[in-house]
């Protein structure tokens, strides 16, 4: 059985602009595989092909692509997803390209910590840990989940148009996680760095999050979440 | 916080109930007029006229029409922020659509009033 591919190629030390190579891969009848190890079998054919990937079971992030005009984590991605269609790989949209599918997150990062992803706590710092119930707890399940693989944020076109202002979806997920954390005392701080008319608003509520997120996870609804508490706040 | 000078309304969450609450008042004038014409038969001069001769209509018209400009303003911003990078055309762009949104409202407040 034979699998057609055509990947995204660009290499700015000797590439005037990108151009789509065709890549063919003999495999056994019937057989399946993921999309990166379809990736590594075309390097051995073609060791000059880059892309990004690490732990190969869907936990770090680092492989997310544009698989057929959606993004996704090459990982876990069965190849049999297409049914023998010609696999367009391209690197995630929007974002600028280091080479072939590696792009550069930088802007993606920027966003990240402008949301100030971690832990505030003015009061005493007990002598353990911070305690929460079950409940509490409970509020972070959908938004803890997130390994920042950019594939959110890189099919959003509010983030595509203004990546600079608006946080986008992965990062304001991240947001509503501490925004919700019991144990966070800066909710009042965090929602001032938020109310303005590009972090948070520029999300319009289509849902191309949800479409992509490789874990199931739902940005649309923590945005949501997010705008009610900035409602609250200022009427 | 990403601050604009722009916009009608003074931060995200301003220009967030404004466009929606000059939705709901857009709707309604909408749903009112196409459901008056549906059940007005026949709809002559006479009958459209007696309905814009009321005090109620008159108000509700001009309410719509300042619901379109704020409605207009903060879409168009948005829509503009969007695909317009060169700041200088889409001042210009923004200023003739804020202007002409305007001009309706102008020439709303005459025609109206003139009924």
């Amino acid at each position: 059985m034979k699998l057609q591919f055509a990947v995204y190629r660009y290499n700015p030390d000797v590439d005037t602009k990108p151009y789509m190579q065709d890549y063919t891969l003999e495999v056994a009848e019937g057989s399946d595989m993921m999309v990166l190890d379809a990736l590594l079998k075309l390097k051995e054919q073609d060791p000059t092909l880059a892309f990004r990937r690490s732990c190969r079971e869907g936990v770090c992030g680092s492989d997310g692509i544009n698989m057929n005009g959606k993004n996704g984590l090459a990982c876990i991605t069965p190849v049999s997803t297409f049914k023998g269609k010609k696999l367009e790989i391209r690197p995630l949209p929007g974002m600028p390209v280091v080479r072939d599918l590696v792009v550069d997150l930088t802007q993606f990062y920027i966003q990240y910590e402008k949301i100030k992803p971690f832990l505030i706590n003015d009061e005493k710092t007990p002598a353990r840990e911070h305690l929460q119930s079950p409940e509490e707890r409970a509020h972070l399940d959908g938004l803890y989940e997130c390994i920042m693989c950019a594939c959110c944020s890189t099919a959003c076109p509010s983030f595509w148009w203004n990546p600079d202002k608006f946080i986008g979806p992965s990062g304001l997920l991240h947001a509503y996680r501490f925004l919700i954390d019991s144990r966070d005392t800066a909710t009042e701080e965090r929602l001032s760095g938020l109310d303005d008319a590009y972090s948070v608003f520029r999300c319009h509520g289509i849902m191309n999050c949800v479409d992509v997120c490789p874990k199931g996870l739902n940005p649309t609804k923590a945005i949501g979440h997010i705008k009610s508490m900035l409602l609250k706040r200022a009427v | 916080m990403v601050t604009n000078a722009a916009s009608f309304g003074r931060s995200g969450v301003h220009d967030y109930i404004l466009i929606r609450a000059s939705a709901v008042i857009l709707a309604c004038y909408s749903i009112f007029l196409v459901g008056f014409i549906a059940l007005s038969s026949p709809l002559t001069f006479d009958v459209w006229h007696g309905l814009f001769s009321t005090l109620p209509m008159k108000v509700f018209t001009l309410l719509a029409l300042f619901a379109l400009l704020i409605h207009a303003w903060i879409g168009v911003w948005q829509v503009l922020t969007d695909y317009i990078k060169c700041t200088a055309l889409r001042g210009v762009l923004q200023f003739i659509f804020v202007i002409t949104a305007f001009s309706y409202l102008a020439a709303g407040i005459v025609i109206v009033w003139g009924v």
